[in-house]
């Protein structure tokens, strides 16, 4: 059997499980319910304009903010021993053996106004705050939730670096900054364009995140999506809609960062 | 070439597997109910005495329930949604006749839950359970008893109210106090509870389904609506809370056990739903969830065993009943105005 033949299975549930659901929302986008053809879904679409805004406004924070945070947490761990790397990936990666949901149920008891946090600002005299069901929770919620698929993808990439090329940066008499500027962060960037992806599109389509932090106040796309299946009215052709511009548009932003990034080192295949 | 014949053979093998291996034998029905409103006991009991396996499986809600079973792809036998719900299937086909000389036990229905506008003939549906929904508040952050809908509204608890997170029953809480009809189709009442809706928003604390148990306990919220049977479950954890039933009046729900069209085992969900209707298993589903059973005979018993303030909960009294209504299906034009209207408040 040649290797290639091993990813017969792969391309098997790759069809069923991906390609066919895709095809199904284009049928459904591009129909009504008596099975014609139409264009109305989309035009529907104008509608939900701000739901459009806010969902790709909140996703893009939450991104960068997750680079903020993540890029120098993989940095330095990069430079620990083996066994502390070890540890703190795992502490990293902790969260994500919890239930999603529960997770954010626990954020909603930290954040409310008689939660955890406003508690201790009181026991210890400072004044509280105002965060839950507000769009800073929502962009709070993204960033615990998604920040672990931002490190681990800068941290491989940061591993892989050859250290040669470091020790010669520093043997042709480059400051530590530079060896940094010059050097480490070029090569880092397809980890970070790949975290930017793993961030970026989970949190563009978030859906519990805004009901259980946000309080429903502002609903984003996964929402909208959402209500159209299982609202009061079941509309899967404008739910489809709504999913397929929702597509394109991360598409669009995808291709955009990876002309920044360029040459054969691409984070994600377009 | 030979190779991925066989590559191909092999996955087909697995798939067929994992979707027909996991079947169980003998007799099955398939029962798709909410969750958390059956004391799980109850289906092994069922299996001792028919030898038929129940195999269980829960929706969160009537929506989600229509939706599945609209993309098709499940097995179910029995189903148990609301009354509006039942109406909508019934409405579109989507249900088989029950034959009642094989479930007796309907005898032991309630009439007040019998030929309700659901199903005015009894040929879809027997009820299961019923209940009403309420208006819970925080009596120690609160200290006039509240007795309309009006509180839901009243600026003076900005920041402490939560709301129902699905327009069914918010729309229907604002129509109320504007002294409609929940299940009006004029689409001007309608826009008017929108425009109530609006201006809830800018002084409510957030919209809530589950969440509302773990906000109304810890104090975080002080004015809330929800189904009253919970509300024991809060009080439990937070003996400040009291519930009222408003006087603009209440939503009163009746979740029914139907038949889809296209059950594979039509006359075991017939048993099914006999033996639930059965007294002594409505019972214990009762004991377990503390919604009333459509059953009276089981009602009056497990009256018996509750305190006053229980009773009231559970029970809805004759006073309360005479205010209530039962959601009715609306037509599809009202139903999407309903789900418009709702993405704009939240948008």
């Amino acid at each position: 059997m040649k290797p290639k033949h091993f990813t017969i299975p792969y391309i098997g549930w790759m069809a069923v499980f991906v390609v066919t659901p895709i095809i199904l929302i284009f049928v459904y986008a591009f129909t009504t319910a008596a099975g014609e053809f139409t264009l109305a879904n989309f035009a529907r679409i104008a509608a939900f304009r701000s739901v459009f805004v806010n969902s790709f406004r909140l996703a893009l924070i939450a991104t960068l903010i997750c680079i903020v945070i993540g890029y120098p947490v993989a940095y330095i761990l990069s430079r620990e021993v083996m066994r502390v790397q070890r540890l703190i990936i795992m502490l990293v990666m902790l969260p994500l053996w919890m239930n999603f949901l529960l997770r954010t149920y626990a954020w909603m008891s930290i954040l409310e106004n008689t939660g955890l946090l406003n508690r201790f600002l009181a026991f210890v005299g400072l004044p509280t705050l105002r965060i839950i069901n507000t769009q800073v929770a929502v962009v709070i919620g993204m960033v615990y939730n998604f920040l672990p698929f931002m490190i681990l993808p800068i941290y491989s990439v940061i591993m892989k670096i050859d250290k040669s090329l470091l020790e010669s940066a520093r043997d042709l008499g480059a400051p530590p900054l530079a060896v940094f500027s010059k050097v480490v962060f070029p090569l880092s960037l397809p980890g970070v364009l790949s975290g930017m992806t793993m961030v970026f599109v989970p949190a563009v389509s978030t859906f519990v995140i805004t009901q259980l932090l946000g309080g429903g106040m502002v609903i984003l796309l996964g929402d909208l999506i959402e209500m159209q299946f299982l609202g009061a009215a079941f509309n899967p052709h404008v739910g489809s809609a709504v999913a397929l511009v929702m597509m394109f548009i991360v598409i669009v932003f995808m291709y955009v960062m990876n002309k920044f990034g360029g040459g054969e080192e691409r984070a994600v295949g377009l | 070439m030979k190779k991925v014949i066989v590559s191909i053979a092999v996955l087909c093998v697995v798939l067929v597997a994992i979707l027909v291996g996991c079947g169980p034998r003998g007799e099955v029905v398939y029962v798709h109910n909410w969750g958390e409103f059956i004391d799980m006991d109850v289906l092994d009991m069922f299996y001792e005495e028919y030898g038929i396996r129940v195999i269980y499986s829960t929706f969160e809600s009537n929506e989600r329930l229509y939706s599945l079973m609209q993309t098709g792809g499940a097995t179910i036998d029995v189903i148990i949604p609301s009354d509006y719900m039942i109406a909508r299937m019934v409405e579109e086909d989507m249900l088989y006749e029950l034959n009642l000389s094989n479930i007796p036990n309907v005898r032991y229905i309630d009439p007040r839950f019998r030929s309700l506008a659901f199903d005015p003939d009894n040929r879809f549906s027997v009820a299961y359970k019923v209940g009403t929904v309420g208006l819970i508040y925080n009596s120690a952050m609160i200290t006039e008893p509240i007795t309309s809908w009006g509180a839901m509204f009243d600026p003076q608890f900005a920041g402490q109210i939560v709301m129902f997170d699905n327009p069914r029953d918010a729309f229907g809480i604002a129509l109320l106090y504007l002294g409609y009809s929940m299940n009006t189709t004029d689409e001007a009442e309608i826009r008017r509870a929108f425009d109530l809706l609006v201006q809830q928003r800018e002084i409510l604390q957030a919209y809530v389904m589950d969440q509302i148990f773990e906000k109304m306990i810890s104090g975080e919220a002080w004015i809330g609506a929800y189904y009253s049977p919970d509300f024991l479950t809060m009080l439990a954890d937070n003996p400040d809370l009291r519930l009222v039933h408003p006087v603009e009046g209440a939503n009163f729900f009746v979740d029914a056990m139907a038949i889809p069209r296209g059950a594979p085992n039509r006359s075991n969900a017939e048993k099914f739903i006999n033996f639930m209707s059965r007294t002594d298993i409505a019972l214990m589903n009762m004991s377990w969830s503390y919604y009333a059973s459509a059953n009276y005979m089981a009602a009056a018993i497990f009256s018996e065993q509750l305190t006053q303030v229980e009773r009231d909960v559970v029970f809805t009294t004759d006073e309360v009943y005479a205010r209530t209504e039962v959601f009715a299906h609306l037509p599809e034009h009202i139903l999407e105005l309903y789900n418009d209207l709702w993405i704009e408040l939240r948008s």
